[in-house]
């Protein structure tokens, strides 16, 4: 059996799906597209449940890539069962989804989730009576505690044995009328065989002009299309609004009489939780509480990795003499292994020191609600560059990984807005970068220096943008930005977000680390790096680096933080200032950080933003930063 | 009378008139529960032409400037 779990976001969808599955959950991409849900699969009465948890939708009306492909997904038809999770302290805006949902006649349970914040609000529901209404089962739930998910589950069995079905419920008689008389042709026609939708779903589409039913329409008569039209024109006239206008009204208007028929409302508790936004969301205490949470967090991360990395490293690195013992070191055998003891180490030391601690914050950060209240404090600024306040959430990712960061972009509405995150997002120093600026220019030059690189690069980012939002001047829409209440974050779900965007970088770029460390002894062992150093001379010549630099630019396209391992080994020493002098340690970290990205990266571009896009990042970021690092290389 | 949403003062409770914009906006205006005849709060004003926090049916959203500027209200207290 199939369920899925579909409602608004914050509605706390996750937290019942990661209540269920735990680290079980595997992540998977809709066909063709970046965007994201989760499944998992578990036993119920003796068989196999599997659960979709599909992205957060406000509407099955609706023009975001992820809303889209949830609504698609039901479409398809191999849904058994819908579980549409409701946050019960926003019932009346929530009944809005429900009710369409209805229209598409699939079982259903609904689930008032949070049933305690609603209780806190002073908003009491009559559960039977809600039931009654919408014809389906309504159990309330307290998820984040655990409460009432097995209940939930044994519910929706039932409603998917007995494919049991809601009720419709009317609109006001001049707008059914209108439907009928619309439904009546599609019926004539025969459309809805070609979508595989209700009748009545299909017409309040068409009413709505929904593009995705609009645009497939090609193979259909321009008859039906007239009529359409018709009918469209006709709500228009009536009720002197565009007829999309109209039917949401009619939505909004049946789910406030429902919310009005099944609550009652008493006194709400105020508690502390209510004024935090009164600080967090000050015009000046919001900025100050906003730098100093920043800074605790990238200070906690740093130290933290810092504490695990060095001990982590050496142990790693006491491994190399030991086999050097039983293997001559001249032979192949022993360059193959020594390639993948420091591919293997240099991966440990991102995973576990840094990007673990960062993802995990910044997942606590997330569940707290604050990323919203983030966005709506830097909206102005990076209105600046172009975007809106939405995007701060794929840069903030970035600073962990930038694969993680670009799929994020989704959540921008426009395809511009999209593109221009994504290239901003490849120039932020990602956890694999962070390592280079902390091994090189924190420990050789000073801590003070490692930061000035940090500010450089924000300065960087905001002149691309400028430029960016220059050569592709439309005007972003704006944000639109719910602000949920504050919750405690629960471990499980933290956990399993940090599991979820740790695994792009084990499986995807820990192993291309490998492989690359791995090919970098050989090409050692044959002796044919000195081949591509010279190839690269013109280049490392422009910025004053030593020829043996050549090899390791070449690597940090495959995973940048192999650039500063192939550092080491090309040079021969882990002391890199007595080859290297301080500008030429600085020129070598400031280009590495802007440079192509790395492998991974380029193959989330390409399927994200697509072919001649990505070749433009690539070339985009390549000129950066030879620009900057020649910069460097006099200037500093 | 009637003004734009973003020169509403902190504080301030209006009802929506009307919401000029396209398809898309008036979607996902109308799915956060912002339809005309609702009844917004101002709450917050971020510095330097910054978003607009309103309240609505209970609920906090932030609306960026551009967004506000397209939202037609009447101020009713």
């Amino acid at each position: 059996m199939k369920i899925a779990l579909m409602g608004q976001p914050n509605s706390g969808k996750s937290t019942i799906f990661n209540d269920v599955a735990g680290y079980k959950a595997v992540t998977s991409n809709f066909p063709g597209k970046t965007v994201e849900y989760t499944l998992t699969k578990f036993s119920l009465f003796g068989q196999t449940i599997e659960l979709v948890d599909l992205p957060g939708t406000y509407s099955l009306t609706s023009f975001d890539l992820a809303e889209l492909e949830a609504r698609k997904y039901l479409l398809k038809g191999n849904v058994d069962v819908v579980i549409n999770v409701i946050d019960a302290s926003l019932l009346s805006r929530s009944l809005e989804l429900t009710l369409q949902l209805l229209e598409l006649k699939l079982p259903m349970v609904v689930c008032l989730n949070m049933i305690d914040e609603a209780e806190r609000k002073g908003i009491k529901i009559d559960i039977e009576k809600l039931s009654k209404i919408l014809g389906v089962p309504v159990v309330s739930a307290i998820a984040l505690k655990g409460k009432g998910v097995k209940e939930l589950f044994s519910v929706a069995y039932k409603i998917g044995e007995e494919k049991r079905i809601g009720k419709t419920l009317n609109f006001s008689k001049d707008v059914e009328k209108i439907i009928d008389q619309l439904s009546a042709q599609i019926k004539e026609k025969q459309i809805t065989q070609e979508f595989n939708v209700p009748i009545r779903f299909l017409a309040l589409k068409y009413l709505e002009n929904d593009s995705y039913f609009m645009e497939n329409f090609k193979d259909i008569e321009k008859d039906i299309f007239r009529k359409i039209n018709y009918f469209q024109n006709l709500l228009k006239e009536v009720h002197g609004r565009p007829p999309d206008v109209v039917i949401s009204s009619e939505r909004h208007h049946l789910s406030m009489n429902i919310y009005e028929s099944v609550v009652s409302l008493t006194k709400p508790h105020t508690s502390l939780i209510d004024n935090l936004d009164n600080i967090f969301m000050h015009p000046i205490f919001g900025y100050v509480f906003l730098g100093l949470i920043l800074y605790l967090f990238f200070n906690l991360v740093f130290t933290v990795g810092k504490m695990v990395e060095e001990p982590l490293l050496d142990y790693f690195y006491g491994i190399i003499p030991l086999i050097e013992r039983s293997i001559d070191a001249e032979t192949l055998l022993f360059s193959v292994i020594s390639g993948i003891i420091q591919g293997l180490a240099g991966g440990i030391a991102i995973v576990l020191p840094y990007l673990f601690p960062f993802l995990f914050g910044l997942a606590i950060l997330e569940d707290l609600g604050y990323l919203p209240r983030i966005a709506f404090l830097l909206d102005a600024f990076l209105h600046k560059i172009g975007l809106h306040g939405k995007a701060i959430i794929p840069f903030m990712l970035g600073y962990g990984c930038t694969v993680p960061a670009i799929m994020a972009t989704r959540i921008l509405e426009s395809e511009r807005d999209r593109f221009i995150a994504s290239v901003l997002a490849t120039m932020i120093p990602c956890a694999a970068r962070m390592t280079i600026i902390f091994a090189l220019v924190a420990f050789y030059i000073s801590p003070q220096a490692a930061l000035a690189v940090y500010i450089l690069d924000i300065i960087v980012i905001i002149i691309s943008g400028k430029i960016l939002s220059h050569l592709l001047p439309e005007i972003t829409p704006g944000m639109i930005l719910e602000i949920p209440s504050y919750h405690t974050p629960s471990l499980k779900v933290v956990l399993a977000k940090t599991w979820l965007r740790m695994k792009e970088f084990i499986f995807v770029a820990w192993p291309l680390l490998i492989v690359g460390s791995t090919i970098l002894s050989l090409l050692q062992y044959y002796k044919t790096d000195m081949l591509i150093n010279n190839f690269f001379s013109p280049l490392s010549s422009l910025l004053g680096l030593p020829l043996v630099v050549g090899t390791t630019l070449i690597f940090g396209i495959l995973r940048k933080e192999l650039s500063m391992l192939m550092l080491i080994q090309a040079i021969g020493t882990s002391n890199v200032a007595a080859v290297m002098s301080t500008t030429q340690i600085m020129t070598f970290t400031i280009f590495i950080i802007f440079y192509i990205p790395c492998v991974a990266t380029i193959a989330v571009l390409w399927r994200e933003i697509g072919t001649k896009r990505t070749f433009f990042t690539i070339a985009f970021t390549f000129v950066v930063a030879i620009i900057l690092a020649t910069i460097t290389r006099f200037v500093y | 009378m009637n003004i734009t949403l973003d020169l509403i003062k902190e504080g301030q409770k209006v009802k929506v008139v009307d919401i000029y914009g396209g398809w898309g906006i008036r979607q996902r205006l109308g799915c956060l529960g912002i339809h005309p005849g609702d009844i917004i709060t101002v709450r917050k004003s971020a510095i330097m032409r910054g978003p607009i926090l309103i309240s609505i049916h209970g609920n906090q959203v932030a609306l960026g400037r551009g967004i506000a500027k397209k939202i037609l209200v009447e101020v009713i207290e």
